[in-house]
């Protein structure tokens, strides 16, 4: 009986370090993912558009690079847990963000012609 | 339906609470505690990062982006913090194979490039100041005061707890409580250079788009 009570300890081993050739290569990963960017941004070979879209597409990959490389998350850590608790806070981030840009430019653009408001009134 | 309890006491009577607390060794839960708390930190950026969504293009007439953001140096900037990490990371190599002198070595190193990570960004913000661009100027300022500080303030004490770090690790060796520590440092120092990403990624270089 008391066996099962004390079983998932055993779960807990110990926390992976990583290797070194996988901080190498989250390293290398993360130099060619920053570096891209400014280049981008610095000598402008795109639209401004294109440029906003392709930066924050490489921030999304080098934030996933580091969560595996450096963090070692995977679905395993903690019985699963950690990966639970990250998916939550992304979920949380992501509603908070969005919800927050996307009704503050509704407002702003609503509000924007004071003066049309008072001639109204 | 019937309860039937799941615990039997060895005379056969039914239990219907737990005898005694399941036993835990020290510290089982420290980690997956620790990275809550960073959730929740995490949840504390994605606010200030809404924030300075909202009120980042609020110039009040005073310099935008444009005007003040100097790339290069934040170029120099993340890659202080990038290296920090990757020699954070052989700190815990080195203590995986219970090297002392190892792991003081990466750790200090780490030390060196947090410390010229703070005082480029402490520059940044003293020149800004220096400029009438302080965080009094406007919305935008002060959002972006805000958020870079705050980010620069977690990298402060990461710094301070770094070096307490250090000084146990020099008393105590490696033992399985500063292995613990130093684990649960590792974290919070690569999820400081994972809002870095977000940082330079949003405010400055989105900015200079602007």
């Amino acid at each position: 009986m008391s066996a099962d009570l004390h079983d998932h300890d055993a779960a807990h081993g110990e926390e992976p370090h990583g290797s070194r050739r996988g901080y190498w290569i989250g390293f290398l990963l993360s130099v060619v993912l920053t570096a891209i960017p400014f280049w981008l941004v610095m000598t402008n070979p795109l639209s401004t558009q294109a440029t906003a879209l392709v930066i924050m597409a490489f921030a999304v990959v080098q934030i996933i690079v580091h969560m595996i490389f450096f963090l070692h998350m995977n679905g395993r850590v903690e019985g699963g847990w950690s990966m639970m608790a990250l998916l939550f806070t992304v979920v949380i981030v992501v509603i908070a963000l969005s919800g927050s840009l996307w009704v503050m430019y509704h407002m702003n653009a609503n509000m924007m012609p004071a003066q049309d408001m008072s001639q109204m009134g | 339906m019937a309860h039937t309890p799941s615990l039997v006491a060895a005379d056969g009577t039914p239990l219907y609470h737990l005898a005694e607390e399941p036993h835990h060794p020290e510290g089982s839960s420290t980690m997956l505690g620790f990275w809550i708390y960073l959730m929740s930190d995490c949840l504390i950026f994605a606010m200030l990062f809404a924030t300075y969504g909202v009120l980042g293009t609020s110039y009040a007439g005073g310099p935008g982006p444009r005007d003040l953001f100097d790339l290069p140096l934040v170029a120099v900037n993340t890659s202080m913090l990038l290296f920090s990490s990757i020699t954070y990371g052989f700190a815990m190599l080195s203590m995986a194979d219970g090297k002392v002198r190892g792991t003081q070595g990466w750790l200090a190193i780490t030390g060196v490039f947090g410390l010229a990570f703070l005082g480029i960004e402490l520059y940044e913000f003293s020149h800004l100041i220096h400029e009438g661009a302080g965080p009094q100027r406007s919305a935008f300022l002060s959002s972006f005061f805000t958020l870079v500080g705050t980010h620069g303030l977690h990298v402060t004490f990461g710094l301070i707890w770094l070096v307490t770090l250090m000084v146990q690790v020099a008393r105590r060796g490696l033992i399985p409580a500063n292995r613990r520590r130093l684990m649960c440092l590792s974290l919070f120092w690569h999820f400081l250079d994972v809002i870095w990403i977000g940082v330079f990624t949003f405010v400055y270089l989105m900015g200079m788009l602007r």
